[in-house]
């Protein structure tokens, strides 16, 4: 495994090395995949609570008198309904309606919104929202200026209140609040890729080792654990939350990817609308769709879907599902199939193995009072 | 970690064990670490042929699937039933319990072509 180019580091970088976590090329940033057992990670996150360093994702700053109307115009939710202090999920698309990226969009006032995008998009990200600014708006590059921690799982709440002064219970799933975390300023979202309530926390990356180290203390007696990209995976599909690269990229609309209701064709002009309003008119003719394998095997991202033994789609995501104890995975099928209940096959190594098209999300957490 | 000096090594990170004209074969603790969580194991049935260096059967985990290459040629004679009803064996007792298959090797000079536990510790040690 030679390394020949230096690979992007997070400001807890060291501190994943000095715990033993195995370490991995994650689209160029050298990030921990797990440091125990993906699989006891992934419970800890399901039954009480895990920690993981998502500082490779980016930052982008929308200022100004027109931020509202930037925000608006480049992504496909409607970021001028939001309140001060609530987030929501959206995309970025081309022109042709196919991802640019998934992000997510918080309005911090009305002339100031923070985006959260992914590690691997941030510059191009940046590049095709400043090209896009016809505004009275300024677009900042601020990735440097944040690490971000996620705590996640029905414990998350009590382990992050024992280092903020930050009422949790009062901030709402998709809003946020600013304020302290271990006495550090931090902007602390209800937000996760768990399918668990939690929170994802901005700081200072000089202060996120301290931050990290004190949320494994404070959650050292509800058995909380750091997790790696690994249980991040598994834990997402199983909320069938969409990944940058697997379910979604430039060559896919929102519709095509089940998250039409991220798209609010009524909100006035934004890139990418006419393209959508015309694939809503005529229809989609592919569609992502979850699936549980019937025969023994995993079906696992790329690998071939057949229909009654004729190639007819693929898999963008397939992984055993721990919480689940059944092998699942999301692909795309021609529209006029996919339904529930279908009969599919995904060729596993070379072999076709039975598999049956299940509604989604495969996981789904008790709601609490 | 410390390799057995009693098996020999493949770069694949699988091992042998030699006994007469029996071989039995099974992967490092290096390789069940990169792999993690392993949910199953394909091993050929009794009877069949294996090749050095070709792909004998293959170990999946959460995360990824990864082919076995066999160590040395020659019939299976044995298979270790128990790691299909509980592959995380594997996690477990790489160099012990959860061995995969046991073969009579047809060319048991092969194994001098594999390297000893010092050689292997080396290679893992400056491959990581």
């Amino acid at each position: 495994m030679g390394q020949s180019v230096a690979l992007r580091r997070t400001p807890l970088h060291a501190l994943h090395v000095s715990m033993g976590a195995k370490m991995v090329d994650f689209g160029g940033w050298d990030m921990p995949v797990q440091y125990s057992s993906l699989v006891e990670e992934h419970h800890a996150v399901r039954k009480a609570v895990g920690l993981f360093d998502v500082s490779h994702m980016g930052e982008i700053e929308i200022r100004g008198p027109e931020a509202v109307r930037l925000a608006d115009y480049v992504t496909t939710n409607a970021a001028s309904r939001l309140h001060i202090g609530q987030a929501q999920y959206s995309g970025l698309l081309y022109e042709h309606g196919g991802f640019v990226d998934d992000i997510l969009v918080h309005k911090v006032s009305d002339d100031h919104f923070f985006l959260c995008v992914n590690a691997a998009n941030q510059e191009k990200d940046f590049e095709h929202i400043r090209a896009a600014n016809k505004f009275d708006a300024q677009v900042e590059f601020a990735s440097d200026r944040y690490a971000q921690i996620a705590v996640q799982g029905p414990l998350a709440l009590r382990t992050l209140e024992r280092l903020t002064p930050v009422e949790l219970g009062s901030i709402g799933y998709y809003w946020f609040k600013d304020g302290t975390v271990s006495g550090a300023p931090a902007r602390i979202a209800r937000t996760g890729y768990t399918g668990e309530d939690g929170f994802e926390i901005y700081v200072a990356p000089a202060e996120a080792p301290r931050i990290w180290n004190e949320l494994l203390e404070a959650g050292r007696e509800f058995g909380i654990k750091p997790c790696g990209l690994g249980a991040r995976n598994t834990l997402r599909l199983e909320a069938k939350m969409a990944l940058y690269g697997h379910e979604i990229h430039a060559s896919i609309t929102p519709y095509e990817a089940d998250l039409g209701w991220m798209v609010k064709l009524d909100k006035g002009e934004f890139i990418g609308r006419a393209a959508l309003a015309k694939q809503k008119e005529h229809g989609v003719r592919r569609k992502l769709i979850g699936f549980e394998m019937r025969g023994r095997g995993i079906g696992r991202d790329g690998y071939e879907v057949r229909l009654d033994g004729l190639a007819a789609g693929w898999v963008t995501s397939g992984s055993p599902a721990p919480s689940l104890n059944r092998n699942i995975g999301l692909c795309y099928l021609p529209a006029g199939e996919a339904r529930l209940g279908r009969a599919i096959q995904v060729m596993v190594r070379c072999q076709p193995v039975d598999a049956e098209t299940v509604n989604t999300p495969f996981y789904k957490r008790a709601k609490t009072a | 970690m410390s390799y057995p000096e009693d098996l020999r090594y493949t770069k694949e990170h699988e091992w042998v064990r030699t006994e007469g004209d029996i071989g039995t074969i099974g992967i490092t603790d290096h390789a069940q670490k990169e792999l993690g969580d392993i949910v199953y194991v394909d091993l050929p049935k009794i009877g069949a042929l294996i090749e050095q260096g070709k792909s004998l059967g293959s170990v999946e985990s959460v995360k990824a699937v990864s082919d076995i290459y066999s160590p040395v040629s020659g019939e299976i004679v044995e298979v270790n039933e128990s790691l299909a009803q509980a592959p995380e064996k594997l996690n477990q007792d790489p160099h012990g319990a959860a061995w995969l298959v046991k073969v009579r090797m047809s060319a048991p000079d092969e194994v001098k072509k594999l390297l000893s536990a010092a050689d292997y510790q080396a290679y893992v040690g400056a491959e990581s």
